[in-house]
């Protein structure tokens, strides 16, 4: 069969979001022949679309339906509606994603065994190895064209990266460079080379980063095997009396109700909707949820330990100029408890324009400390500080008592940062602005984490299936033909970067999928 | 959201012509019937809903929230103008706004001054404001000024911002690698 499918045909994949997961895992099954639809939230915007103005550009791609927060996180009294700064559109995050594409390191997928017993974190080593991964590593970096990879030359560096440089020299890093960016240097795969526009979080207008929007999706749309439905906001996955996944209830742009019927569901909504969509699906059968045996859906949520600092130089800087997340120093991201926490953090450069700073530098703050920061803007260099969290079982997504524009539970956000998170944010801000003052920093400005834009684990892969919801292929433990695609299967968080290792383990699990259909085991 | 200060009749008023018009001048800011102004004649904000005194004072006070010494007073009026558009069909937010300006007013003269514009120093000023940081009011202003006020075009101007890049090829070749003092 090809693209469009019936709602009754019960054939198809049914594959939840296009982000990073599911837009990587529709457009490879796609390419197997297997007939997809991917049902997406939001609708389509492409380069052309894209906005370079933030408040505009938030407004045209933000995931703004009503979430709720708890727990004494700081976002949830600056942001309390808004928990993660994510995506709803075809594309998903990779629409607003820095590029910033890292492997998750060896000793990283061993956490528990590394870190050993830590009061207070619910540590688990994956069911994965790097060994296991490394081959579509190999994979994510050729579709994505990261740089570093392949032969693929890095960015040039920017002012904030000469900045983040020249500190790192003199404070005697060894690893700092223009970053491994899924970012083209040079005209790949039919897409523009990187023009230093500044606007890589509001959406890349030369195309030059690499988005499911206009990568995966019209690839896997060209096989004729993949359907993508717009505005198809999912409520709930049905199953039949076997306890099987039937089908996906979701409403369509016009708000009416409407059941795809699938023979596998993919679900890929971030790891606040993905388990959301499983608690929101609960049954008779099912009274806790789907695949929630464990009891593990939602719980364990990781936003990564993050931070900025920006500096403040006697001449300027400029540093929206270019591209935003292209300088990284990667010496800190080793696990070293000699620096008082477990795990490590990566410092990579990231710059926001006058809107932004003025939202998120120190958010409730007023006067002329404040003010005096934003004075010194054109002079100002800035770095995210991105590390590994720990995993908490009572960090969870829950249903919270308010309700979406459908009816259904929004989710209700609750973290508590862990001693070893707060331990290692101290060490990152003062590593961070001891860069910029072996450079000659007049101000540094330890500036708190913004709205979570890496959410993960919140339906994590494990080895038993009392300790989590997925096995290592993103299958859940209970139901065969459920499957978890997107960054809520990530046992811990590991420091680096999500979105590779999503679009690697999506194109894994697009074989086992295939695999599992062949021998009809699906 | 970008707030358009309402522009005078051209000619613009000579400053003679607007204190002509003008009911009271206070801290560089003209209070007129229906408007405020600056008082060199710059530039001008309608008020439909508020009253020009209070508009003139919540502009003093958006000031001195965010003081940059560096922006005009225009720019604070056009961050404020989205509240004097959204009282004109909200009574209660009318009400907050008027309300919030006439305690503050009243605790100037508590402190000995004939109001909060006519307070001259503004650590005298920030002090009533302390007293008020967790009012609805005071939070109404401050959180409606982190957009209204650095949303503007022209405070990007101000603070070295060149914004948007891509109808001009990007920075690539306007300055991202430009750096040489390090």
């Amino acid at each position: 069969m090809t693209s469009p499918y019936k709602l009754d045909d019960d054939s198809v994949i049914v594959v939840i979001g296009t982000g990073a997961g599911g837009g990587t895992l529709a457009n490879e099954l796609a390419q197997k022949g297997i007939d997809v639809v991917a049902l997406e939230a939001g609708g389509r915007h492409l380069p052309g679309d894209y906005i370079n103005d933030e408040w505009a550009s938030f407004g045209q791609l933000a995931w703004t339906d009503m979430r709720t927060t708890s727990g004494s996180w700081r976002v949830a009294k600056d942001f309390g509606n808004l928990p993660a700064w994510i995506v709803k559109a075809v594309g998903g995050s990779t629409t607003h994603w820095a590029g910033a594409s890292l492997r998750i390191q060896d000793h990283e997928f061993r956490a528990k065994s590394t870190y050993g017993e830590i009061d207070g974190a619910s540590l688990l080593d994956w069911p994965i190895t790097l060994k296991d991964l490394e081959p579509y590593y190999d994979k994510a970096e050729d579709k994505m064209g990261v740089t570093r990879t392949n032969g693929i030359p890095g960015l040039p560096g920017n002012n904030n990266f000469k900045v983040m440089k020249a500190g790192a020299d003199k404070l005697g890093y060894k690893n700092c460079h223009t970053g491994n960016m899924a970012i083209n240097s040079q005209p790949r795969d039919d897409r523009a080379s990187c023009q230093q526009l500044g606007f890589c979080f509001q959406g890349c207008k030369m195309g030059a980063k690499w988005s499911t929007a206009y990568t995966e999706i019209p690839l896997g749309e060209a096989t004729g095997h993949l359907e993508v439905r717009e505005h198809a906001h999912v409520l709930k996955i049905e199953h039949d009396d076997q306890g099987n996944v039937s089908g996906v209830l979701y409403a369509d742009k016009d708000g009416n109700q409407q059941l795809q019927k699938a023979r596998a569901v993919c679900v890929a909504g971030n790891s606040i909707e993905s388990p959301r969509l499983l608690l929101n699906s609960a049954s008779s059968m099912f009274p806790d949820g789907l695949g929630n045996s464990s009891g593990q859906v939602g719980k364990n949520y990781m936003r990564h330990m993050t931070g900025s600092v920006y500096a403040v130089f006697d001449k300027p800087v400029n540093m929206y100029r270019g591209t935003t997340m292209a300088g990284i120093i990667t010496d800190e991201s080793r696990h070293d408890t000699s620096r008082g926490f477990a795990g490590g953090y990566e410092m990579e450069t990231l710059a926001l324009g006058v809107p932004f700073m003025a939202a998120f530098l120190n958010p409730g703050a007023w006067g002329r400390e404040f003010t005096a920061a934003m004075d010194m803007y054109e002079n100002m260099a800035g770095m995210w500080l991105v590390g590994e969290d720990m995993p908490q079982e009572s960090n969870a997504v829950s249903l919270s008592d308010a309700k979406d524009q459908h009816g259904m539970p929004v989710a209700n956000v609750h973290f508590d940062d862990h001693p070893n998170d707060l331990a290692m944010r101290k060490h990152a801000y003062q590593q961070g602005a001891a860069v910029y003052d072996a450079v000659g920093a007049t101000q540094t400005y330890p500036t708190p984490p913004y709205p979570s834009t890496h959410n993960l684990g919140t339906n994590r892969m494990s080895a038993n299936a009392a300790d989590g919801v997925v096995n290592k292929f993103g299958q859940s433990h209970d139901i065969k033909n459920l499957f978890i695609s997107d960054g809520s299967q990530f046992t811990t968080g590991a420091a680096e970067n999500p979105t590779l290792t999503i679009v690697t383990l999506a194109i894994r699990q697009a074989d086992y999928i295939a695999q599992q259909m062949n021998e009809k085991a699906i | 959201m970008t707030v358009n200060i309402v522009s005078m009749p051209a000619p613009a008023l000579t400053r003679r012509q607007l204190l002509k018009r003008s009911l009271a001048v206070s801290a560089g800011l003209v209070v007129g019937s229906g408007f405020l102004a600056g008082s060199s004649g710059a530039w001008a904000v309608e008020v439909k809903a508020l009253t020009p005194a209070t508009m003139a004072t919540l502009v003093q006070m958006a000031r001195d929230i965010y003081p940059h010494d560096r922006f005009e007073d225009a720019l604070y009026a056009a961050a404020l103008k989205g509240h004097d558009e959204n009282a004109a069909k909200d009574d209660a937010l009318k009400a907050m706004l008027e309300d919030g300006v006439a305690a503050l007013n009243k605790s100037a003269e508590a402190a000995g001054n004939d109001s909060y514009l006519a307070t001259g120093w503004e650590i005298d000023r920030l002090a009533l404001l302390k007293e008020i940081e967790s009012t609805e009011f005071f939070q109404t202003i401050r959180g409606g000024l982190v957009v209204g006020l650095y949303n503007q075009p022209a405070v990007w101007d101000k603070l070295g911002y060149e914004g948007s890049s891509f109808e001009k090829g990007g920075y690539i070749n306007r300055g991202f690698s430009d750096i040489t003092w390090l």
